[in-house]
């Protein structure tokens, strides 16, 4: 399972912090996407393309385009810089992918599920991004967006407020 | 001494996480919140779940009387049957009023979500089949409601899944029936009806240390009094149609589960497996800590069928509202019937674990801080079966029916009623004896409640207080 340590200079983004995250982010480029439907990255892709407004730009070199979007082969060669970077890689690879999302000025360094790299934390902290690890940025999205409640999961949400 | 302090305020009772951080546990329940304010258990209580309705504003959750929902377009709704988009399609699977209660009661119990069911029977089967197949087997306590030892001993050993069933007031025997087959440990945080309290702590301990989930069926204690997750409980199970509708309308059940356990181990295939029905995706691999709910409503709803009804779900949540008052009345009333009987020279002894002399008070007092016991409780009547027959039937306040949890004080022979279809040995295996008579106190004023208890006492024995 994920290093429990907590990573020094860094701690997750709060709850509140990740809706801010999401409410104010455009771009999402998709590290490691795959064309595979079974896979959790091309899951996630499909998830955001049919539920939210971020333009999207899945990152693999090995692929054209995926559910329909053009594919890159890295961050370099996106035509935007990323507000957030979601990376579906092994947890090796992430210091690495710290180094070009740093490179690429990307605002936000996200790994999903099961994936944790104190280093890479503390690179892109350091670098002045913002760093979520070990979080679905699909089920994060539902969270804020009525879906996880329509599942029945605890939102944490008390509000009075219609909205 | 009883000793129910109205409005104890247990650090988890206000929402304050049990000093887990939020890298230890990869799920913490309490860290959710828009602002940093940590909601308390009345709080959440009352609006967990139920945002005013965004095109409406309406305050209360609507009932939801519908059972499907339009798709916007093709492509919507086969995103949506392929789990590609959360959402709505068919009121088996889920409904709005449902999804408010769900969430409701994943907030009180602290778990990552819940998903309701027709009943806590239906509750209990979906959680078993989910983890168990033909072959496997179970571990549960045997100081069960009956009916639970039968699903159990009857139906699904039918179906290949075995269970063995063991003192619950002894960790060792779980541990010590655990097969390579095993996939769950299963007990009630108060047995029903002998009252033995599961020493969770323990249990969950000696399931982890086998790579198993605990399951825990709280329904007589609620999560007012005890909240199993916080000792490590992996799921929790509701027959809410007990406390927690709290007034006797309604049928339903409801699973709770924590998000912390490790589906991915490689013991429950069926996690790691592509799913053939949802595009080959692998629930542990898509999902992670949120598999076992998603899985739980999209494959076992889904196959089964037993879902919560909109309307039972609406009085549930108005059940919810107020249960922590509710049970605070409930056990107050209880600990003095207790007690007022325990001095009754025509009651040859009273199993409450309220009471300091019970064997469980202990454990009671460590689980239930707020009220230890509950408010279901055994007793036997002095002249065994024939006098408890007919107390019963002198009784003119307290119904005698086979429920528990109602706002009014309900009575029940178990021997001849709810545990009738178990053999002698499941009778004394599961605590209960022939003259036991089972109370669950409501809410009525206590003296009448003393006064019916009483006169029916005079009447069955022939003899005064």
């Amino acid at each position: 399972m994920i290093d429990a340590d907590a990573v020094p200079g860094w701690i997750q983004p709060s709850v509140a912090a990740r809706r801010r995250i999401l409410d104010t982010s455009h771009t999402i480029a998709v590290l490691g996407a795959s064309a595979n439907t079974a896979r959790a990255s091309n899951f996630v892709l499909a998830y955001l393309l049919g539920s939210s407004d971020y333009r999207l730009y899945p990152v693999n070199p090995n692929n054209t385009e995926i559910l329909g979007l053009r594919c890159y082969r890295d961050l370099e060669s996106l035509p935007v810089v990323a507000d957030i970077v979601v990376v579906f890689r092994r947890n090796e690879d992430l210091d690495a992918v710290a180094t070009e999302a740093i490179g690429a000025r990307c605002g936000v360094f996200w790994t999903q599920l099961g994936l944790w790299s104190a280093s890479a934390a503390q690179s892109a902290t350091a670098a002045g991004l913002e760093v979520v690890m070990n979080r679905c940025i699909k089920i994060e999205h539902a969270r804020f967006h009525g879906g996880l409640h329509l599942a029945g999961f605890d939102t944490g949400v008390v509000d009075s407020r219609r909205r | 001494m009883l000793w129910y302090k109205a409005g104890f305020a247990t650090p988890a009772r206000l929402g304050v996480s049990a000093g887990a951080n939020e890298h230890a546990r990869t799920h913490d329940p309490y860290n959710h919140r828009m602002s940093d304010r940590q909601f308390g258990f009345r709080t959440r209580a009352l609006h967990a779940g139920n945002r005013p309705d965004p095109r409406t504003g309406a305050r209360t959750t609507p009932i939801f009387q519908t059972t499907s929902y339009v798709f916007d377009d093709a492509a919507d709704a086969a995103d949506l049957f392929a789990l590609r988009k959360y959402g709505l399609i068919y009121t088996r699977l889920g409904n709005p009023t449902v999804s408010a209660f769900e969430e409701r009661v994943a907030s009180l119990e602290g778990g990552i979500g819940a998903v309701a069911a027709a009943s806590g029977h239906a509750a209990e089967f979906m959680v078993i089949t989910a983890l168990a197949s033909a072959g496997d087997h179970i571990v549960s306590s045997s100081q069960l409601y009956g009916g639970t030892v039968t699903m159990m001993s009857n139906t699904l050993s039918r179906f290949g899944i075995h269970t063995t069933f063991v003192d619950p007031t002894d960790p060792e025997a779980f541990s010590a029936a655990v097969n390579d087959r095993t996939k769950l440990m299963f007990a009630e945080t108060i047995g029903n009806p002998s009252g033995a309290i599961a020493d969770i702590a323990k249990l969950a301990e000696v399931a982890h240390s086998h790579g198993l989930p605990l399951a825990v069926d709280s329904t007589f204690a609620t999560p007012a009094l005890c909240r199993p997750i916080e000792w490590g409980a992996d799921i929790v199970i509701h027959s809410a149609t007990k406390f927690i509708g709290g007034h006797g309308t309604s049928l339903g059940g409801v699973v709770t589960e924590a998000g912390t356990f490790d589906w991915g181990s490689g013991r429950f295939p069926a996690f790691t497996e592509p799913v053939r029905t949802y595009n080959d995706l692998r629930w542990w691999d898509n999902f992670g800590e949120y598999a076992f709910c998603t899985r739980l409503r999209n494959d076992q709803l889904r196959d089964m069928g037993p879902t919560m009804a909109p309307f039972n779900a609406f009085l549930f949540l108005l059940g919810l509202e107020t249960l922590d008052y509710r049970m605070a009345g409930h056990v107050a009333n209880a600990s003095a019937v207790a007690k007022w009987l325990a001095e009754d020279r025509r009651v040859n002894w009273v199993d409450y674990s309220g009471l300091l002399d019970s064997p469980h008070h202990d454990l009671a007092c460590k689980y239930m801080p707020d009220g230890p016991g509950g408010a279901v409780f055994t007793f036997g009547v002095d002249g065994g079966r024939v006098a408890g027959a007919a107390f019963i039937e002198a009784l003119e306040l307290i119904s005698h029916l086979a429920n528990v949890g109602d706002a009014k004080t309900l009575v029940l022979h178990p021997a001849s009623t709810t545990h009738s279809q178990l053999s002698d040995e499941q009778l004394n295996a599961g605590g209960v004896t022939p003259d036991m008579v089972r109370l669950s106190i409501g809410l009525e004023d206590l003296e009448d409640i003393i006064w019916d208890l009483d006169q029916a006492l005079t009447a069955a024995t022939r003899r005064s207080h």
